[in-house]
């Protein structure tokens, strides 16, 4: 019988520790497709963030390093300029890019750090069990927000992808989502372009993924798959951001 | 045998490390460690290596962690409120196993203390750099000639052991300028690093750097076989100086610039007829016990000299194992004690 579906030779056979419904299943799928199709795999070097997503390392059949949370983007930057010709990735949730890495994340990104940046943008801190994030919405509920995200002593959501498209540095920021098959092919063309921006060397490349976390959000994946579309999108638009070269405006 | 060149100490630092082969340094401005980033940002460009000005002490430390674990020799260096930021960085290079190289030109403290010259981070580098369990190689130079043959030895020393090394520096040793002879230019044969995560060229199985471990016996193993490691390294590796301790009934000890005073009131003991000795720590972890050992055996009283409140101290005492009365004087907040404080010290010991 023809093979028309496998996994990709990319991704190990570990089973993933994800949630029932949790999308960073289909992301981790992207990434490790973009990999393969670019033929990579041997000079690429995956940084794993803190949150859900640290065991990433477990996954991608890459070498992986480990970064304390939030230096991610610092960690990346280490080992691109210790190895320009490598292929450096990072994998990181909200909390860890946009909240406790915020300043390693700008910076990298007003660098111009030839690196691939996977934002995962579930609104919350999945991992230690469902606090307000950076992105969590205006009257969201979570653990530390129980009557709902206060934005007059919680403060607004950040939108990264906007904040970041305004850096000189910058080569790709886009913003996806992997609700339906149409936004996966989406994303999958995102990510996969994010890598070969670092290939060709233009930058910094960030993709941010908008995901869900039923488990934390108290919903069912199905529910969870709604609530991210009438929720989460019109919060944080789809679509590009930025998409050059570094430096190009200023030419 | 190379030419002697006049140096200041951040600066023979600097060109010490490139000497050992690290092309790779990531730093953030603080006094009193300033000319050593300013000299690598003027070197590196020129030998086709990395000077990164990160954002902060913390991105800076995790950049090295990140060039250590793609198999380089990187380094960073700062001042005693930026050792505090990089405690993070430090805790999971070694609990990740990577060796690099952190220099500390210390300050006085607490907080943003002072810009002076301090020896107040003797606990923070030898017992509390991070969380968890875990050493760092510490080595304590006095000139600035020891300065630059102690980068060569630490980094190689943090590739053997496969962990962190520290050079603990101060504010004078930093700024003093000295005679010093650079190690010639020559190809340096540096060890393979086959765990080293720079692409696996579909030739072996994928390189994982980590320091995650959630099930408790898998995490308390590997602890103990890193303190086996360190076992071996307090073997093999303790260094100390030993000057006119033979029969000395007076034994000073001392580290890094307070140890060249030391030295001087030792020097105008002996030249009034007093039995005094000094023992100098070159490593402070691993703790030269073996040599504070000795001294317990034949002197009547030990004197440990620093510029803090007394952190040493206690490692002196522990090695004494009360075999010998242990007694401090010290000086802080970047205040230098004289030869004329000590002798006054030795000569009421000797009384």
């Amino acid at each position: 019988m023809a093979v028309v579906f496998k996994k990709p030779s990319t991704l190990t056979d570990a089973p993933l520790h994800y949630c029932p419904g949790c999308t960073h299943g289909i992301i981790h799928r992207l990434v490790a497709e973009a990999i393969e199709e670019l033929g990579i795999d041997g000079k690429t070097v995956g940084v794993a963030s803190v949150g859900c997503s640290v065991m990433c390392y477990d996954y991608f059949t890459c070498d992986m390093v480990q970064a304390p949370h939030g230096r991610a983007q610092a960690v990346a930057t280490g080992i691109k300029r210790a190895r320009p010709e490598d292929v450096v990735f990072t994998y990181q949730g909200d909390g860890d890019l946009a909240a406790i890495g915020t300043a390693e994340t700008v910076h990298a990104a007003t660098r111009g750090e030839n690196i691939t940046v996977i934002f995962v943008n579930n609104a919350i801190y999945g991992m230690t069990g469902g606090q307000m994030a950076p992105t969590s919405l205006p009257n969201q509920v979570t653990q530390t927000t129980p009557y709902g995200r206060d934005v007059n002593t919680a403060g607004y959501p950040v939108r990264i992808c906007e904040m970041l498209s305004t850096l000189d540095g910058v080569a790709l920021a886009q913003r996806v989502t992997v609700d339906n098959v149409k936004n996966v092919n989406i994303a999958k063309k995102a990510i996969k372009k994010a890598f070969q921006n670092q290939i060709e060397g233009k930058g910094y490349s960030i993709v941010e993924v908008l995901s869900t976390c039923p488990t934390n959000w108290g919903m069912s994946p199905v529910e969870a798959l709604d609530w991210l579309e009438k929720n989460m999108v019109p919060y944080y638009p789809l679509g590009v951001y930025k998409d050059g070269t570094k430096g190009d405006r200023l030419k | 045998m190379a030419e002697k060149v006049l140096m200041k100490g951040n600066e023979a630092l600097a060109e010490a490390a490139i000497q050992a082969g690290c092309h790779h340094f990531f730093g953030y401005p603080i006094t009193p460690q300033t000319e050593l980033a300013a000299y690598m940002a003027k070197r590196m460009p020129k030998i086709g290596g990395t000077y990164l000005q990160a954002e902060s002490e913390i991105a800076a430390v995790n950049m090295v962690l990140g060039a250590a674990a793609a198999g380089v020799r990187a380094m960073t260096s700062s001042s005693s409120p930026g050792i505090s930021l990089k405690g993070e960085g430090i805790s999971y290079m070694a609990g990740s196993d990577l060796p690099a190289l952190i220099i500390n030109v210390q300050r006085g403290g607490p907080g943003l203390g002072g810009i002076q010259p301090s020896q107040s981070d003797y606990w923070q580098a030898t017992k509390a750099l991070g969380h968890g369990d875990f050493q760092i190689l510490v080595f304590a130079p006095s000139t600035v000639q020891e300065m630059v043959d102690l980068v060569s030895d630490a980094f190689d020393k943090a590739d053997e052991y496969r962990m962190p090394a520290m050079i603990l520096a101060d504010g004078m040793l930093g700024q003093m300028m000295e005679p010093v002879e650079l190690p010639e230019h020559k190809d340096r044969k540096l060890p393979e690093k086959p765990w080293a995560a720079c692409g696996h060229e579909n030739k072996r199985e994928h390189n994982i750097i980590n320091s995650l471990y959630l099930t408790p016996n898998a995490l308390e193993d590997l602890v103990r076989a890193r303190y086996e490691r360190y076992k071996i390294v307090e073997e093999k590796e303790q260094r100390a100086e030993e000057y006119r301790t033979e029969d000395a009934d007076v034994i000073v000890v001392a580290y890094g610039a307070s140890s060249r005073v030391a030295r001087s009131a030792v020097n105008k003991a002996r030249e009034a007829g007093k039995k005094v000795g000094l023992i100098r720590p070159i490593t402070l972890w691993p703790f030269p016990k073996d040599a504070i050992k000795r001294a317990a055996d034949h002197a009547k009283e030990l004197l440990v000299v620093e510029m803090s409140m007394g952190q040493m101290v206690d490692d002196v005492r522990l090695a004494a194992e009360c075999r010998v009365p242990v007694h401090f004087y010290g000086r802080t907040g970047g205040v230098i004690p004289t030869p004329k404080e000590i002798l006054g010290e030795i000569d009421k010991l000797l009384k």
